[in-house]
C-alpha cells in the first residue's frame, strides 16, 4: 500500500514516501521513516512487507558504511544499487526472501550527476529518470511522464511531486496523509517541505 | 629441554611465561613508536613514520586507521597482523550499530579488540597478534578517551601513553611533562615533543592525527608539524640559554 516517488533533476534527485505505518486495513501510525541514508550521497526508500524493508535497508546501510571506512572512499550510487540488487537477488533464492521494493537515489560526486535506481522485490534493477512504487505508481507515472524534463529545477521537482500527491488524494480511495520528501544533491541529503496540499 | 617450550604454540613455560606472547611483545618493541595524548577536549595520536624508500609511495603505508566515524586506532608492531585485527574491529563497529542502533563506545571496541587478541593466545594452531594498539575517540559523553591493548589481551585506559620502540623513554617523558586540562595546541605539542625524544629525523618522520569533540579526525600536514617542531626547538634553545651561567658578568 505504500507509495514511493523519485524524480531526477539537473543536479539532484528528489524522493518522497508516505509516512504511514499500516497493519492489514488499519492505519497504525503516521510518521514512519521509510528511508535510510546509505552513505553521504545515497538514499534508500523502501516499501513492502513491514519489517523486511527496515531489516534489509539497514543491512545494506551497514555494509555500505563498512566499505567506506575500509577503503576511505564511498561507493558510487551505481555501485550501491548493484550491491543492493545482488543482496536482494540472493535473498530471493533463499528459503525466506525479503519482500521489498526499493528506490535508490544518489548523487555521484565523481561525475557530478544525479542517479535514481528502481529495484523491485524480484530484484530487477533499472536506471530511471523518474520512478514510483506502489499503487501510487498507477496514478502518477503518466503525470511524471508528461511533466518530467531532464533539466528540471528543485522548485519544479517539488511542484511535480505536489501534483502527484494531489492526484493521489483526489483519485485513490485510500487516505493519503503527509508525504516526507528528501533531496539528494552534491551537498548530501536533506529533508524538504512539500508545498501545497 | 628448555628449547622445546618455545617451539609449541602458547603453552606455559615452567616459570609461568607464555613464550609466544613474550615474543609478540618483543615484536611490538621493535615496531615504530606511537604516542597518544588526552587533552581537555581533544585526543592526539602521533606515530613515528618509517622513512619510506625513494621509489615507494608513502601514502600507501598506513599506521593510523579509522575503525568507525568516531574511533581511531594506531598500532606498533607487525603491520600485516594489524590489518587483520583492524578488519575484525571495523566489522564489529558496524555490526554493533546494526544490532543496537548505537555506535560502539571506545571502551567496548577496545574490549572487543583485546578479546580477539586474548583468543589468539589460547587457541590451537594460531599465534598471537604481534601488535599493541592505542585507540582514541569520543563517546556520546564528549569526554576524550585513550586506551591501549597488548598482544596478551590486556587493555587499559590512559591520560597519555606510548607503545613501540623506546616507548619507555617516551612514557617517562610524558609522565614528567603531562599536565591536566591541556588544550588542543598544548596536546599536539606534547605529542610531537615526546616523539622527538626518539625520532631523530624530525618533522618529516612524524604523523599526527587529532580528534576533537566533533569526533572528526584531522591529520596534520607536514608544514604544520614543522611549525610546531620549530616552536619546540626555539623553546629548548631558550631553556638552554637560561640554564647556562652568564659569562659576561
Amino acid at each position: 500500500m505504500d507509495t514511493l516517488f523519485g524524480i531526477t533533476g539537473k543536479d539532484f534527485v528528489i524522493t518522497a514516501y508516505d509516512s504511514k505505518a499500516v497493519a492489514s486495513i488499519t492505519l497504525m501510525k503516521i510518521g514512519e521513516d521509510k528511508s535510510r541514508e546509505l552513505n553521504s550521497h545515497a538514499l534508500m526508500l523502501f516499501s513492502g512487507e513491514p519489517g523486511d524493508g527496515v531489516h534489509f535497508s539497514e543491512y545494506v546501510e551497514r555494509n555500505i558504511k563498512l566499505y567506506g571506512i575500509r577503503n576511505g572512499i564511498e561507493l558510487s550510487p551505481r555501485a550501491v544499487a548493484s550491491f543492493a540488487r545482488r543482496e536482494l537477488a540472493d535473498s530471493l533464492r533463499s528459503r525466506k526472501p525479503y519482500s521489498v521494493n526499493l528506490l535508490i537515489a544518489g548523487f555521484d560526486v565523481k561525475t557530478n550527476k544525479p542517479a535514481l535506481y528502481w529495484l523491485d522485490h524480484l530484484a530487477s534493477l533499472a536506471d530511471v529518470p523518474f520512478a514510483a512504487h506502489g499503487y501510487g505508481a498507477y496514478y502518477c507515472l503518466s503525470l511524471l511522464d508528461r511533466y518530467h524534463r531532464e533539466d528540471i529545477t528543485e522548485e519544479e521537482g517539488i511542484k511535480l511531486l505536489d501534483k502527484c500527491i494531489k492526484e493521489l488524494r483526489s483519485r485513490m480511495i485510500l487516505n493519503m496523509p503527509d508525504f516526507v520528501a528528501k533531496i539528494v544533491n552534491k551537498d548530501g541529503i536533506r529533508l524538504v517541505q512539500l508545498g501545497g496540499n | 629441554m628448555a628449547g622445546s617450550y618455545d617451539r609449541a604454540l602458547t603453552v606455559f613455560s615452567p616459570d609461568g611465561h607464555l613464550f609466544q606472547v613474550d615474543y609478540a611483545v618483543e615484536a611490538v618493541r621493535k615496531g615504530s613508536c606511537v604516542v597518544g595524548v588526552r587533552g581537555s577536549d581533544v585526543v592526539v595520536l602521533g606515530v613515528e613514520k618509517k622513512s619510506v624508500m625513494k621509489l615507494q609511495d608513502e601514502r600507501t603505508v598506513k599506521k593510523i586507521c579509522m575503525l568507525d566515524d568516531h574511533v581511531c586506532l594506531a598500532f606498533a608492531g607487525l603491520s600485516a597482523d594489524a590489518r587483520v585485527l583492524v578488519n575484525k574491529a571495523r566489522i564489529e563497529c558496524q555490526s554493533h550499530r546494526l544490532t543496537v542502533e548505537d555506535a560502539v563506545s571506545i571502551e567496548y571496541i577496545t574490549r572487543y579488540i583485546a578479546g580477539v587478541q586474548q583468543k589468539y593466545t589460547q587457541s590451537g594452531g594460531v599465534r598471537p597478534f604481534g601488535i599493541s594498539t592505542l585507540i582514541i575517540g569520543f563517546d556520546s559523553d564528549k569526554v576524550p578517551k585513550l586506551y591501549q591493548t597488548d598482544p596478551s589481551g590486556v587493555y587499559s585506559a590512559w591520560k597519555a601513553n606510548a607503545i613501540g620502540r623506546s616507548s619507555k623513554t617516551v612514557r617517562e617523558f610524558l609522565e614528567k611533562n603531562y599536565k591536566e586540562e591541556m588544550d588542543r595546541a598544548e596536546s599536539i605539542k606534547l605529542a610531537i615533543r615526546s616523539l622527538l625524544e626518539v625520532v631523530q629525523t624530525g618533522a618529516k618522520n612524524i604523523e599526527i592525527a587529532i580528534m576533537g569533540t566533533d569526533s572528526v579526525i584531522q591529520r596534520l600536514e607536514l608544514a604544520e608539524i614543522e611549525k610546531v617542531v620549530a616552536e619546540i626547538e626555539a623553546e629548548n634553545e631558550k631553556e638552554k640559554e637560561k640554564s647556562k651561567p652568564s659569562t659576561s658578568q
